[in-house]
């Protein structure tokens, strides 16, 4: 037989094996009745005890034929399709449940893949390495900066002779001002030595490359674009190679075009310009440059150290800062490599954070397939005859245990579909939001691994949720009767596996919960720090930079400067302004030195601190108050006073107190120029709110030192109620240019935006974990009311003696309420012992809160026993509305 | 009959068809037939439950060892179908019949030759 007859033959085949099995039977009776003289009835029945199961052996024989698996799957398909259809109510409770909690799945897993486990857009990414430098000899270094940066003759010294790498180069990322075009403008630059885009090894998509060429001290001023940059300015012209743009008043020829979605490690940016550096010009210091490297084929990481940290010396036999400096200085600085994968530099602290979203949103998931599991116990419990029946027509055991697995896979699998439109809208919401600093978050997607993902996710979900109802029909199957079952109160048996999945689910609620109440706590600490500043909402801060091009004089930047914030002054509403080199808690710009105080003596070197070039006024704008002494004045800087403000706890730690500092005098080495310390000002969390704040040396804005460079690029900060209006900043474009037309304003921001950002970690966590434990608390309810409303509908006719021998419905009421109450009570106490273990994990997310913090684990086990005691008091309630004598008469 | 479990199994896998098979070489005959001769032959030793004779029988169809006729029956004037050993079907027989002496002769070595003679 063809597998074409096979098909089309099915129904004939059925035919004739039920006429076959007949006929064997009637032949059968006819000779017990002929041999052992009985009755037609008593006959049959013995043939067919000694035939066996009939039905059972036309499936068996009709098997051989069948592609078995795929006919009864669809078979299946159809039973379990048209008895969803029939419960529409259960249904979409399942699929709704099922889609949120896999599709938050799909979501974060789509970001966990896509940031933490996919390789970096880079060709043989796992062969860069980020270039950072250990120094645990500079004193007060690591406090407020990742590792020691990278200067030019380190460049020069590393590409020159390392043996490990293959290409290597050093980069910044800078903002500079294009001019020239329509109205200037401030773009993301990054400058970059020969070696970098090597090393990426992306290929540019016009044009052609920097090449070595174009890093010549004196050799062509070339630029080279990026694709969003290209588009945005020139339309994607191609025939845009060869002309020129101006930029910081260099005017550049374009040579090449970067391709779309291409970033220098995690940097978006509109050019790339070469540095072009002077080999003969480099000193030892000048740290400030990132690294970046590719290993030759085979090279370990720890090799790549050996070979960098045996080029130390040489680099300090090679250069030097100046005549008469000792170049062997910095060896006290015992600086040494500390090379780690470029995927680990770009994905940052961000991974754990991660994890732990990763594993609550899991979580949420299990409990959802609990409480799924729930009903579909109590759907088989209320099938329990249809399936009894079909047992003693004969449906194989299997059969039946199949057919429920496959109806709670089918389940999964619409829910997983379902949830795949909650993914991508929830991914769409996370891009466009764009938290947490969450870097390749342009990488994000749903792709075919996602989909893997959800495929999985979904059938292993349907598997588990229905694996229980299916396992116990099928351990039930010996003592399932076709008789109705009437007993009087509810079997322990039946309510066990039910109360064991209200347990689990609490247990799992009361780790989420207490993830989220620590993160919530975090964040009420996080929120009482003061940050140093007042009213950050009324604040706005912009970027102003005057390239050395433009304008050459430093006098004259800081008259420009003085000229735009008088302006400002002036607008309607503006209360104060000032600016500094960098606002706090904003990236880039930090300067540090070694501050000596006067009159002391150091083992060693003095301690490293943070400065900052400030001018009058900005302490106001702020609202950082001055604990001690004055403001700079502009008279004073112009004179070029050697003045200095400092902050409270570099004035406590060198004097002792704010007030003993004033008239001290401070220098940036023995035998260097003094200033004097003329105010004292509250301390600043420079580095962000979860940061220590950092000891600052305030220098004026305008200043002369050997080692000090005031900034061309400043940040102003604009006291007023109108901050963060589209009206105020048109006016302060205009104020600005006024003063000089070719000034972009740039990166306007509320100092609230700033602030928020560097809250940003934290608040992705609490909204994850907040909506993640919020689910779960739902659920949990769910859970629960479900099991006591089903333990109250078994237990009807047990109410209504209770009450024919006079209970109290308060005592009925509190008997159901009580039961819910012990379960609860269980899945507390286990999920207590785990909440203590997982808040260890999220110690590094936690300030100010310890991870066994008492208030979070007794507030939530109280939250979980009120809500269980609210979801169980509803359906115990209904109990006692119960008219005794229809109870005793039911069923 | 009593139904016990035990006999609603093969002996061992293929038992059966082998004896469907043996049957059937000896001469062509329909369900009922069959388990007739099997029980009579096996001095109701072997109580096969009667049903499970027909998913062997369609398992035999199918691999083409045996042939299926729909006649009507001389004796019961009854529509059955008859079936009837191939050629295909003779050789494996064959075939496993020599497998199931080797089987059983391995089995009776490792029990002991006492017992063995004493059974034979």
């Amino acid at each position: 037989m063809s597998w074409f007859e096979r098909i089309f033959r099915r129904r004939n085949l059925g035919d004739e094996l039920a006429e076959e099995l007949q006929g064997h039977i009637e032949e059968k009776t006819e000779q017990l009745m002929r041999d052992e003289n009985l009755s037609r009835t008593e006959a049959r029945l013995a043939a067919l005890r000694a035939f066996g199961n009939t039905a059972l052996v036309e499936t068996r024989s009709r098997e051989v034929w069948q592609w078995s698996w795929i006919e009864s799957l669809l078979a299946d398909l159809k039973l379990a399709l048209r008895r969803l259809i029939k419960s529409p109510g259960f249904a979409a409770t399942v699929l709704l449940t099922l889609s949120i909690g896999i599709g938050a799945n799909t979501a974060v897993f789509s970001v966990v893949d896509s940031v933490l486990v996919k390789p970096l857009p880079y060709p043989d990414s796992d062969r860069l390495v980020s270039l950072t430098l250990n120094a645990p000899g500079a004193a007060g270094l690591a406090s407020f900066q990742k590792g020691l940066p990278l200067s030019g003759s380190m460049y020069f010294t590393f590409s020159e002779n390392s043996r490990t790498f293959q290409s290597l180069g050093v980069w910044i990322a800078q903002k500079a001002n294009v001019t020239g075009l329509a109205r200037p403008e401030e773009v993301k630059t990054i400058l970059v030595t020969d070696g970098v885009l090597e090393a990426l090894g992306v290929p540019q998509i016009a044009g052609r490359e920097l090449t070595a060429a174009d890093q010549a001290p004196n050799g062509p001023k070339s630029v080279m674009l990026s694709y969003g940059y290209w588009q945005r300015r020139f339309g994607g012209d191609r025939s845009v190679m060869g002309r020129t743009i101006t930029i910081d008043s260099q005017t550049r020829t374009i040579v090449g075009v970067m391709p779309q979605g291409f970033r220098v490690v995690d940097h978006d940016f509109d050019v790339l310009v070469p540095f072009a550096f002077d080999r003969n010009k480099q000193t030892l210091a000048g740290f400030g440059l990132e690294g970046i490297g590719r290993l030759k084929p085979g090279v370990t990481i720890p090799e790549a150290n050996a070979d960098i940290a045996r080029l130390i010396p040489v680099w300090m036999d090679s250069f030097s800062n100046g005549p008469g400096s000792d170049s062997h200085w910095y060896a006290k600085w015992r600086i040494t490599p500390n090379f780690h994968s470029l995927k680990r530099e770009v994905t940052g602290s961000v991974g754990s954070v991660l994890w732990i979203v990763m594993g609550t949103i899991g979580l949420v998931l299990l409990i959802a397939c609990v409480n799924v599991a729930n009903l579909l116990l109590v759907r088989a419990e209320a099938r329990q005859l249809e399936l009894s029946i079909r047992a003693a027509l004969g449906a194989g055991r299997g059969r039946i245990a199949r057919e429920l697995l496959f109806e709670s896979v089918l389940l999964g699998l619409i829910g997983g579909a379902l949830g795949i439109v909650v993914a991508d809208a929830g991914l769409r919401l996370l891009v466009s939001i764009g938290p947490a600093n969450l870097p390749r978050l342009n990488e994000v997607s749903l792709d075919s691994r996602s989909l893997l993902f959800t495929l999985l996710i979904s059938v292993v979900s349907g598997l588990f949720f229905g694996s229980i109802p299916a396992w116990k029909y099928s351990r039930d199957q010996a003592t399932m009767s076709l008789g109705a079952t009437r007993s009087v109160s509810s079997s322990r048996e039946r309510n066990r596996s039910r109360n064991i999945l209200v347990i689990a689910q609490v247990a799992m609620a009361l780790v989420l919960l207490v993830c989220a109440v620590l993160m919530i706590r975090t964040f009420q600490q996080l929120s009482k720090v003061d940050p140093g500043f007042a009213d950050a909402a009324s604040l706005q801060t912009l970027h102003i930079a005057i390239p050395e091009s433009s304008i050459a004089d430093q006098l004259m930047v800081t008259r420009v400067e003085n000229n735009v914030a008088d302006k400002l002054a002036s607008l309607p509403g503006v209360t104060a302004v000032g600016f500094a080199g960098v606002a706090p808690m904003e990236d880039g710009g930090h300067g540090w030195s070694l501050i000596y105080a006067e009159g002391k003596t150091y083992a060693g070197d003095a301690p490293i601190r943070f400065y900052n070039y400030v001018s009058p006024g900005y302490f106001q704008a702020l609202g950082t108050r001055l604990i001690a002494g004055r403001d700079f004045t502009w008279n004073e800087i112009y004179d070029r006073r050697q003045e200095v403000v400092v902050s409270e706890n570099l004035a406590r730690e060198e004097w002792g107190s704010a007030g003993a500092a004033i008239g001290k005098r401070i220098s940036q080495g023995y035998g260097e120029p003094l200033y004097q310390v003329i105010g004292v000002a509250r301390d600043v969390r420079q580095n962000g709110v979860d940061q220590n704040a950092p000891a600052i040396v305030y220098w004026p804005i305008l200043t002369t030192g050997p080692f000090l460079f005031p900034p061309r690029s400043v940040t102003f900060a604009v006291r007023s109620s109108r901050a963060g209006t589209q009206a105020f900043l048109n006016q302060l474009q205009q104020a600005v240019w006024s003063v000089n037309a070719d000034l972009p304003v740039a990166a306007p921001r509320t100092m609230q935006e700033i602030y928020s950002k560097s809250l940003a970690r934290t608040s992705f966590t609490l909204v994850m974990l907040g909506i993640a434990a919020a689910m779960a608390l739902a659920l949990g309810i769910i859970g629960i009311y479900g099991v006591i409303s089903y333990a109250v509908s078994q237990r009807t006719r047990e109410i209504g003696i209770r009450f024919a021998l006079g209970a109290q419905k308060g005592e009925l009421r509190w008997m159901f309420v009580r039961s819910a109450l012990a379960l609860t009570g269980i899945g507390v106490l286990i999920g207590l012992g785990a909440a203590a273990a997982v808040a260890q994990l999220m110690r590094t997310l936690l300030f100010g809160v310890s991870p066994l913090d008492p208030l979070s684990f007794a507030v939530v086990p109280l939250i979980l026993l009120l809500a269980a005691a609210f979801a169980s008091y509803l359906p115990a309630s209904r109990a006692t509305s119960i008219n005794p004598v229809d109870a005793l008469k039911a069923q | 009959m009593e139904h016990s479990k035990n006999s609603s199994r093969d002996l061992f896998p293929g038992a059966l068809e082998m004896m469907i098979l043996e049957s059937l070489r000896r001469q062509p005959a329909h369900g009922y037939a069959l388990v007739q001769h099997i029980q009579q032959r096996s001095n109701n030793l072997l109580q096969v439950e009667e049903g499970s004779l027909y998913p062997a029988l369609q398992r035999l169809l199918k691999a083409k060892l045996v042939r299926a006729e729909w006649t009507v029956s001389s004796s019961t004037n009854r529509r059955v179908r008859v079936y009837e050993i191939s050629r295909a079907g003779i050789s494996h027989l064959e075939r496993e019949i020599s497998r199931f002496d080797r089987m059983l002769e391995g089995i009776q070595m490792v029990l002991g030759p006492a017992r063995g003679t004493e059974n034979s």
